[in-house]
């Protein structure tokens, strides 16, 4: 097998190895590769550089929301591990339940600013109108994964929240498929449904910022359509 | 008390709430409402440090 492939000389002609079995493949996976090549070269989704209003603060709280993401995921993985008694009886897990806790809130605040930021430069513009939305669902899918952990914390403060939350989530007709007084099914929203959700989004919306690169400011994008 | 409390970090009392007519938010919430107000405005005014590959 590899005496064939060694056989074969190699044209001048031919393009590097791995760049060119997708132009002339009629396969689904070929079909696919194509089209990411496309649409995600290499040099956009790794960028070794930013344009110069990027060195701006306003611009580092979309990564700071993503690097308390990763402790939020990493802490819980955590939690789910060793189990509410570890949580609520140890040390140790009285540590790992704050750094949870504190991560989200964290998480929250520099999501808010982000939000501001790109509210406020208007971050929709040049075709970035699903980098927008898939933000905003974002937040939306975070607001839902932080009230199932508040629920399942298997304190009186869960019942509190969960007993208060069951009567506005009834009075709008949801209450039968989203039961907040069910622990096993909010526990299973929180570390496994709405996670998945959330990350699947997240990656999609961390894949159109790369895409379409990061937004400029309002006069930049001015001067630049002046001049151009 | 409770709005010291609340200043240290102890989270083991029970919420001060601040009512302004309708509108009634716990200190908590507000402390973190004002931080990030706080964050968002040092985050459009500081400079950001120059890298040593940045002309």
């Amino acid at each position: 097998m590899t005496a064939d492939l060694d056989a074969t000389p190699a044209s001048p002609a031919d393009p590097p190895p791995g760049t060119h079995a997708a132009e002339s493949s009629s396969t689904w996976t070929g079909g696919l590769l194509n089209r990411w090549q496309r649409t995600l070269p290499p040099e956009k989704l790794l960028p070794d550089k930013q344009p110069e209003y990027v060195a701006s603060w306003i611009y580092v709280f979309g990564v700071a929301t993503l690097a308390a993401l990763l402790v939020i995921v990493a802490s819980g993985l955590i939690l789910t591990l060793r189990g509410p008694a570890w949580w609520h009886q140890s040390d140790p897990g009285h540590y790992v339940n704050s750094v949870h806790l504190w991560s989200v809130e964290l998480f929250f605040m520099f999501m808010v600013v982000h939000l501001w930021g790109k509210f406020w430069m208007a971050a929709w513009r040049g075709r970035r109108a699903m980098t927008w939305i898939t933000g905003v669902v974002c937040f939306l899918a975070s607001v839902g994964t932080a009230f199932t952990g508040y629920v399942i914390q298997t304190n009186f403060d869960a019942q509190w929240i969960a007993t208060q939350a069951k009567d506005g989530l009834n009075s709008v007709g949801i209450g039968a498929w989203f039961n907040v007084l069910d622990v096993g099914q909010m526990l299973l929203f929180h570390v496994a449904m709405l996670p998945l959700v959330l990350g699947a989004i997240v990656i999609w919306h961390v894949l159109l910022v790369r895409r379409h690169g990061v937004v400029p400011p309002i006069d930049v994008a001015l001067y630049e359509e002046e001049t151009s | 008390m409770h709005a010291l409390s609340v200043l240290q970090g102890d989270l083991n009392q029970p919420a001060h709430y601040l009512t302004v007519g309708p509108v009634q938010i716990s200190l908590g919430n507000l402390a973190v409402i004002i931080i990030m107000i706080i964050l968002f405005i040092l985050a459009i005014t500081l400079p950001f440090p120059k890298g040593k590959d940045r002309s």
